[in-house]
């Protein structure tokens, strides 16, 4: 059984009576061990769909349409709030992608580790205080001792960071979700990072969803891939099986829109066009107003997920690679 | 925090000293000769010359301010012309009546303004957020008269719990059990502020829960009424403390009309009367005080940011 297994879930953006979709049809399972990655452009319900597994979606206008979200075999979904909180940072935390606001600014970040520890484990102040301290140390913050009394105003971002990063591991969770953690920081400390959850990871044997906009970071961490366009998974298929035979023409273009370190170009191969906005109507496969392969089919009908191998799931009338 | 707290405290000397000079050149503000508009009408002029020179309005104006401050240092802010009797000591009398009904006033303000703000923003635009905003509205524009006058008809000459009017020292014969000579006063002026206190509290709270960190605190499992408190509350205090600070500062000018109504011997009342009897010492002694009293305040309100945002003090 997977430790998260999402069915069929459907978020939509209260709008007077209505309901505007911005995620349908999203499917997605992590093992334990494992690491999933949820690639897009922004607005394309990545992060929403992150909001939904942690809960955090009450308060904003987002709703949770239909769907189900089964989590180490109990349906998140239907417990009462207080039986979510008990999760919340327990079992399952999140770091965000603005380390520079996620903490509280009037509090000391050792007052904010301890009392993410408090909230779910019993033990005494001291106990808290010794295992914030070895939290600071797993996360690499140099100089624990001094900066536990540290104000978030005096850390770096990077640090902030990993201060996040140490407050999501207070509990031990089973399944963290990382939200673009590394967007907000410069590219020296992005990999730091990144190598901080890889290591992380490989040591307390959590699951992970990283959520990114880069292909790139997304092929060097997870397992599995699911790309995200406009509230649909397009594409999902094993890492390795996803870089050797892309099939969906959006993932060929995000791939496109990296820049290569090591050739010196003048333009990069952008995916022509925008991210229609939720207010447009568009009929057939969401992306066949951008998409160099679009067809007559592509205008009128919405193409289903099918298999191009056992593993590898496309929305595509198209899909490139095998068929080429 | 100390090199903090000194540094405010050194900015305030030419605050002070501006403010020091415009109230000493009120009394040469109002047209005609000093001198015979504090004699009134009657004067003779060799009265008028006389207390010129006692005034030492004869003397070049710098003169006069530098011995003026002087005295104002020294506790001498003049005589009142109506009581014969040291401008000092005469808002001294009143000093005790406006300090009192000012922290009781506090005391209500604090006391249902900070939860009933605290309940709106976790609530807001709900039934309970909407009642309050409504009744807030509605205390914030009643007229305190009308307020005064409705409660000691319903309190004090209905159900006889407190007095209407007058307030005995509390040093005199009943002690502190005189308190309750001010409660319909501070009730009547708590209302108004308290509702706008809630208007605050709300809108910083609502503002703060957009926030990032907030997002944080719920991520972690957090009751929210622990996120509302310690996460939200805690982070809008800093923009509200600067209001609790002003509005404690106003109640004493804004008592004028309370004081009235109540009787009450206060700072407030003292200044409409010594408006209509032109005694300008007095006059011109209070607004010294009060703004004194604002300035101190102010560096209150100051050193309250500083330690309730640890972003403040560092520089």
């Amino acid at each position: 059984m997977a430790l998260l297994d999402i069915r069929n879930l459907e978020l939509g953006i209260a709008r007077g009576s209505e309901l505007l979709p911005v995620v349908q049809g999203v499917s997605l399972a992590v093992e334990e061990d494992e690491t999933l990655g949820i690639v897009g452009e922004s607005g394309c319900g990545k992060s929403l769909t992150a909001l939904a597994i942690m809960g955090l979606l009450e308060g904003t206008a987002v709703r949770i349409a239909g769907g189900t979200i089964h989590f180490q075999g109990r349906d998140l979904l239907a417990l009462s709030p207080e039986e979510r909180r008990r999760v919340m940072g327990a079992e399952m935390a999140m770091i965000f992608q603005e380390p520079m606001t996620s903490l509280n600014p009037v509090y000391r970040v050792g007052d904010q580790i301890r009392e993410a520890i408090l909230q779910h484990r019993s033990m005494s102040g001291r106990q808290a205080h010794q295992r914030a301290l070895d939290l600071l140390e797993l996360v690499r913050i140099p100089d624990p001792m001094r900066r536990i009394d540290s104000f978030p105003h005096q850390m770096s971002g990077g640090q902030r960071q990993r201060v996040m990063i140490a407050m999501a591991l207070a509990c031990d969770p089973k399944l963290l979700i990382a939200d673009e953690p590394t967007t907000a920081l410069d590219v020296t400390v992005q990999r730091d990072v990144l190598e901080l959850i890889r290591s992380l990871q490989a040591r307390t044997r959590m699951s992970v969803i990283l959520i990114s906009h880069d292909l790139g970071v997304v092929s060097e961490t997870c397992d599995n891939v699911a790309v995200m366009y406009r509230g649909r998974i397009v594409e999902q298929a094993p890492t390795s099986t996803l870089f050797s035979n892309m099939s969906h023409p959006y993932t060929l273009g995000l791939l496109g829109s990296i820049p290569a370190l090591d050739h010196d170009v003048e333009w990069l191969d952008a995916i022509p066009g925008r991210v229609p906005t939720l207010d447009e109507a568009v009929p057939g496969c969401a992306f066949h107003p951008r998409c160099f392969a679009a067809q007559g089919a592509c205008r009128t009908v919405d193409p289903g997920a099918a298999a191009v191998s056992p593993a590898h799931f496309v929305r595509c009338h198209f899909p490139q690679g095998s068929s080429s | 925090m100390l090199i903090y707290a000194l540094n405010r405290v050194l900015t305030l000397v030419p605050t002070l000293l501006a403010a020091s000079f415009l109230v000493f050149m009120f009394i040469h503000l109002i047209p005609g000769d000093p001198a015979s508009i504090l004699l009134g009408d009657t004067a003779t002029p060799e009265e008028v010359a006389q207390l010129s020179r006692e005034l030492g309005l004869d003397e070049p104006l710098w003169t006069q301010y530098v011995l003026w401050l002087g005295n104002v240092l020294q506790g001498d802010l003049g005589t009142s012309v109506f009581f014969r009797e040291p401008v000092l000591s005469v808002i001294a009398d009143g000093a005790e009546t406006s300090i009192l009904l000012a922290t009781m006033t506090m005391f209500w303000i604090v006391l249902f303004g900070v939860p009933i703000g605290i309940v709106s923003a976790m609530r807001h635009g709900s039934w309970v957020d909407q009642a309050t905003s409504g009744g807030a509205m509605l205390f914030a524009s009643v007229p305190t008269f009308w307020l005064g006058l409705y409660l000691i008809l319903i309190f004090s000459v209905g159900l006889g719990w407190f007095p209407s009017s007058g307030f005995p020292s509390i040093a005199d014969e009943g002690g502190a059990s005189n308190l309750r000579y001010l409660v319909l006063p501070s009730l009547t002026l708590a209302a108004p502020n308290a509702a706008l206190i809630i208007r605050l509290i709300r809108a910083s709270m609502l503002d703060v829960s957009r926030e990032d960190h907030v997002r944080t605190a719920r991520a972690k499992g957090l009751h929210p009424v622990r996120v509302a408190i310690k996460h939200i509350f805690r982070n809008a205090l800093i923009a509200v403390s600067a209001a609790f600070g002003f509005t404690f500062a106003a109640l004493v000018s804004e008592a004028v009309v309370t004081e009235t109504v109540f009787s009450l011997p206060g700072i407030g009342r003292l200044v409409v009367q010594s408006i209509l009897r032109r005694d300008y010492p007095v006059i011109q002694g209070v607004i010294l005080v009060i703004v004194v009293f604002y300035t101190a305040i102010n560096l209150l309100v100051d050193l309250a940011y500083a330690s309730l945002d640890p972003r403040v003090s560092l520089k």
